[in-house]
């Protein structure tokens, strides 16, 4: 019931705040939607306590039926288990502080904000129903209901075009991934006859050997995990897919908090974990989704050390993260990736909450090459970013520390070569990860101004509704890590996830994960002190280094600064093509066939009759004439074929 | 010659229809030539009648032939009214200049 | 013997004069032979035996349609038609289609006969010792009243639209209007004025007639006599 209420009451919310903020004005659309999401994050939370430590037992919440069709039975319900108590949790409880936060972010705005909480909220309860799903199909709507949510509110200020295109780009791109997500749905149902998840799981092992013919014959557990994989690619924006995440950062700063770094990204996180029944049997998928992971960690820290907006530098951070997530899944250390998944929520959403607030405090300027010298003038901000950077960046004690390093160590202790890659990979950009940190800590906060005077004169702290919930946040980037451990990794791991995720039979990652040399335990923390010390350098010591190491190795700078021209390639080998395509089917297919059809027919009737009327002389004599010749015509006939 | 019989009647009710169609489209000098035309026709017609009433001792071919009358000044009537009338508006009644109705 | 001869007289003469309908050039002319042919038409009737027709053919054809169709070729002023080329162009043809209408005729004439049948199914057998008009008469007022009533209707409605549509309004023929006579008020067109003795209404001011004389063309009022003023000069010329 409380479990109910807290997965429901987002979308009244969002309801009221919808239809009705018109009427009922801003601020009470603001607390209609805040109260809501505060009593969804106490029904969240709540329901979680209960289920892990009070011994409420594994349940589903059944809401009603939604299709009957054939052999296919599908209920609204709620599934009650482990992961999806910790991620409602998880959601519920992030989205109430960004619903806060957004109050004090969005009250310069022109316009009403109704609509804008009215989406923050619509967004909550899509998630919250993606995640507690009990279903495939239910979990395609939360799915698609935060693809939904994410394009609304990308494209907010719909006055801008530039918004417009990033919304749309965003939802095309999601589209991608979800087509394939949709097939993966229509092949487990084919494989299993049903939906359900725990149909699903129970049969597990019936349907082990199935095949799928199609291009070659395939292991069916194969081909569904990376079907499926494919659609959390276009989710979490993993390399190829992952166009969409830093033109989304057109958005207002708390839907990229919400959206872009805690929530909806992780919902292909999510995915895997809860497939991990079917994952587990699919070893080819697997190894793709590592290989996927640790390319896309790698690949999005080298963009994100040369990017001047400080929002797109978070973003890719995401986008990296993202990557060690999938690293984790794809060595079956599921549980090790959820527990990233809910560091990097906290530390993540900081850190964007608190560019949002840097934003707020240089007047909108988004630039970092024109911020510089305000740490003291916004304190708070500044203490909470240093703490999510050193979440992030893996520093001990904090939260980011003990997720990220269980990542590697289990990618290192699976002992595949793929796992090995992953490892590799997740090193590499976890010193560029903390390289670029600091890149963005030293250019916003420190050394000599570079804003205009009228800008530096304006800087101030935010307001309480924001720095609230920043220092909350902080406070869960500090915490989150050695206080959850145990449960989500550590000694009670077993107990805690109670076979809500099933890791293979033969997969011993998170117990070989305890012993390894040294070393490697050691290695990420290393390496990311080591990229704190050489952005220290760069910044500080020796600022005139950036610029000469972008002349000097200039085509390694562009290529990065554009992304490795992946928005160039996508456009020449797709877009354009695509457009030419549909110009042609335009003005060619439609203009001219089709409706050459009715113009033609029409055409041709004007025509013809014109012709015709030519009969019409007017002059009696030849009207007379015919006459008789069509007499002695008619009579001739009657004659000759009486 | 043989006797004057039904063919005979008939052989000159046809002729004369004959020349009341070449009277119609022949005729390009004025309307009313048509119309004496259409007379001539009529005139074939009632001749036939009366010669089948003849023959056959029925006389309801000359009470037909008598209606055919009636319709057919009634038509020379109005006829003539509207080439009056045509000529009045437009100054000439030459057949091929009647062609107002021009499609 | 003589019926024959007179058949192929009348018969000859119709023929004759219906070609000569058709290519007189004055058409006048072709009126007057269309009259011969009526007559000659009207001898065949008598021939066959139908004398009332025949005397209604020499009546209404002649003495009505075709003095009708005499007054409107002398009314409509028609020049002396010159045959134009269009005759040329459409003799052939015509002539082709002249010629198999003929050859259908005598197709079908000729291969016609009666049904033996034919004598029992007479509508209205010829009663004998009746004369001819005594028997149609008989005929047309007892069992075809009701087409014989239509026909005089028919002819009725010719008579309204013939006269409907040659009918030339004359604006300027004074007619009557009943009503406006009708609804004139006595205040329109009597005025009582007290005039005092002897002097006349002029002194009052009030002319015969009852419009005032226009000043302005300098007519000096009747009754005045002003040696000096001369007529007015006539209007100008409206062209």
């Amino acid at each position: 019931m409380i479990y109910a209420v807290a997965v429901l009451a987002p979308l009244a919310g969002s309801i009221i705040a919808g239809l009705l903020g018109r009427a009922i004005g801003d601020r009470a659309s603001q607390a209609v939607t805040i109260l809501c999401m505060i009593l969804a994050a106490i029904c969240g939370v709540t329901a979680w306590v209960q289920h892990i430590w009070l011994g409420a037992p594994d349940g589903v919440v059944t809401l009603g039926s939604w299709m009957e069709a054939g052999s296919l039975h599908l209920d609204w319900a709620l599934r009650y288990d482990t992961l999806a108590a910790t991620m409602v949790a998880m959601v519920t409880f992030i989205a109430t502080l960004i619903h806060i936060y957004s109050v004090g972010y969005m009250s310069h705005e022109p316009t009403p904000t109704s609509r804008f909480f009215s989406y923050l909220s619509l967004f909550s309860f899509a998630m919250l129903m993606l995640v507690s799903a009990n279903n495939l199909v239910q979990l395609f709507f939360g799915w698609e209901g935060v693809g939904l949510a994410s394009y609304l509110l990308i494209g907010y200020w719909y006055d801008k075009p530039s918004a417009n295109a990033a919304a749309i780009k965003a939802f095309v791109v999601n589209r991608v991934g979800d087509l394939f997500f949709a097939v993966g749905i229509a092949l487990t149902f084919f494989t299993f006859d049903s939906v359900e998840l725990p149909t699903i799981f129970a049969s597990i092992q019936q349907h082990a050997n199935d095949t799928y013919a199609l291009f070659g014959v395939h292991h069916a557990y194969e081909l569904i995990g990376v079907l499926l994989f494919i659609g959390a690619m276009g989710k979490s924006a993993q390399i190829g897919l992952h166009v969409w995440l830093p033109d989304a950062m057109e958005g207002p700063t708390p839907v990229s908090a919400l959206i872009h770094a805690a929530t909806m990204v992780t919902a292909g996180v999510f995915l895997m974990a809860r497939m991990s029944p079917i994952m587990s049997m699919a070893p080819g998928a697997l190894a793709f989704v590592t290989v996927i992971g640790g390319t896309t960690a790698l690949f999005a820290a080298t963009i994100g050390c040369v990017q001047n907006d400080i929002k797109r530098v978070i973003a890719y951070s995401t986008c990296s993260q993202l990557g060690y997530m999938f690293v984790a899944a794809g060595v079956g250390a599921y549980q090790v990736s959820i527990f990233h998944l809910i560091t990097h929520a906290f530390f993540k959403a900081l850190l964007f909450l608190a560019a949002g607030s840097v934003i707020h405090a240089m007047s909108g300027e988004q630039d970092m090459r024109k911020m510089g010298g305000i740490w003291r003038s916004v304190p708070i901000t500044y203490a909470v970013m240093w703490i999510g950077s050193l979440a992030l960046a893996g520093i001990i004690p904090f939260a980011g520390y003990y997720s990220k390093d269980a990542i590697l160590e289990a990618s290192y202790a699976a002992g595949s070569a793929t796992g090995d890659y992953g490892y590799a990979c997740g090193l590499l950009a976890a010193f560029l990860t903390a390289f670029y940190s600091w890149r963005v800590l030293l250019l916003t906060f420190h050394g000599t101004p570079r804003a205009d005077h009228h800008t530096m004169e304006h800087v101030h702290e935010s307001p309480a509704v924001m720095t609230g919930p920043l220092i909350v946040l902080a406070i869960g980037a500090t915490v989150a890590g050695f206080a959850l451990r145990p449960y989500f990794i550590g000694d009670y791991w077993h107990a805690y996830w109670n076979n809500s995720i099933t890791n293979g039979a033969n997969n011993h990652v998170l117990e070989r994960m305890e012993d390894l040399p040294g070393l490697v335990g050691y290695a990420p923390l290393i390496t990311g002190v080591l990229g704190i010390g050489l952005a220290y350098v760069m910044y500080v010591l020796r600022p005139e280094l950036p610029s000469l190491l972008a002349d000097r190795f200039a085509p390694i700078y562009r290529l990065l600064l554009n992304k490795w021209y992946f928005d160039e390639l996508y456009d020449m080998v797709l877009v354009q093509p695509y457009r030419r395509l549909a110009r042609a089917l335009w003005q060619v297919g439609d203009a001219t066939i089709i409706d050459g059809v009715p113009n033609g027919l029409a055409e041709l009737t004007v025509d013809s009759s014109a012709q015709v009327v030519r009969v019409q002389t007017g002059s009696i004599a030849v009207y007379a004439f015919t006459m008789l010749i069509g007499l002695v015509l008619l009579v001739s006939i009657f004659l000759v074929f009486r | 010659m043989a006797a004057v019989g039904l063919g005979h009647y008939l052989a000159v009710a046809a002729i004369l229809l004959v020349l009341g169609v070449f009277g119609i489209f022949l005729n390009r000098k004025n309307v009313i030539i048509i119309m004496m035309s259409i007379e001539l026709i009529l005139l074939s017609v009632n001749l036939n009648l009366v010669a089948f009433s003849a023959a056959l001792g029925d006389l309801v071919g000359q009470v037909f032939a008598m209606f055919v009358l009636t319709v057919a000044a009634a038509e020379a009537a109005i006829g003539l009214a509207i080439v009056l009338t045509y000529f009045r508006n437009r100054g000439s009644i030459e057949v091929e200049d009647v062609n107002l109705m021009k499609g | 013997m003589i019926a024959d001869i007179a058949f192929y007289i009348f018969a000859a003469v119709l023929l004759i004069s219906a070609a000569m309908v058709v290519s007189a050039r004055n058409p006048v002319h072709s009126v007057l032979f269309l009259i011969l042919a009526f007559f000659n038409a009207a001898g065949l009737f008598l021939l066959a035996g139908a004398e009332f027709l025949a005397m209604i053919l020499v009546i209404v054809y002649v003495g009505a349609v075709a003095v009708l169709f005499l007054f409107v070729v002398m009314m409509l002023d028609v020049n002396f038609a010159r045959l134009r080329e269009g005759f040329q162009r459409y003799a052939p043809v015509g002539a082709t289609v002249g010629v198999v209408l003929l050859a259908e005729l005598a197709l079908v004439l000729g291969g016609w006969k009666f049904a033996p049948e034919a004598a029992t199914l007479r509508l209205a057998p010829r009663p004998d010792q009746v004369q001819n008009t005594a028997a149609l008469g008989a005929l047309l007022y007892t069992r075809y009243i009701l087409l014989f009533q239509m026909a005089g209707l028919v002819l009725l409605v010719a008579m309204v639209g013939a006269i409907v549509l040659s009918l030339r309004d004359r604006h300027d023929a004074r007619r009557q209007d009943i009503n406006r006579q009708q609804s004139r008020r006595v205040a329109d067109t009597l005025e009582l004025v007290r005039a005092p003795l002897g002097a006349g209404i002029a002194s009052l001011g009030i002319y015969r007639p009852i419009t005032a004389p226009a000043a302005a063309d300098g007519q000096a009022p009747p009754g005045s006599d002003n040696p000096e003023v001369h007529a007015p000069a006539p209007p100008a010329e409206v062209h």
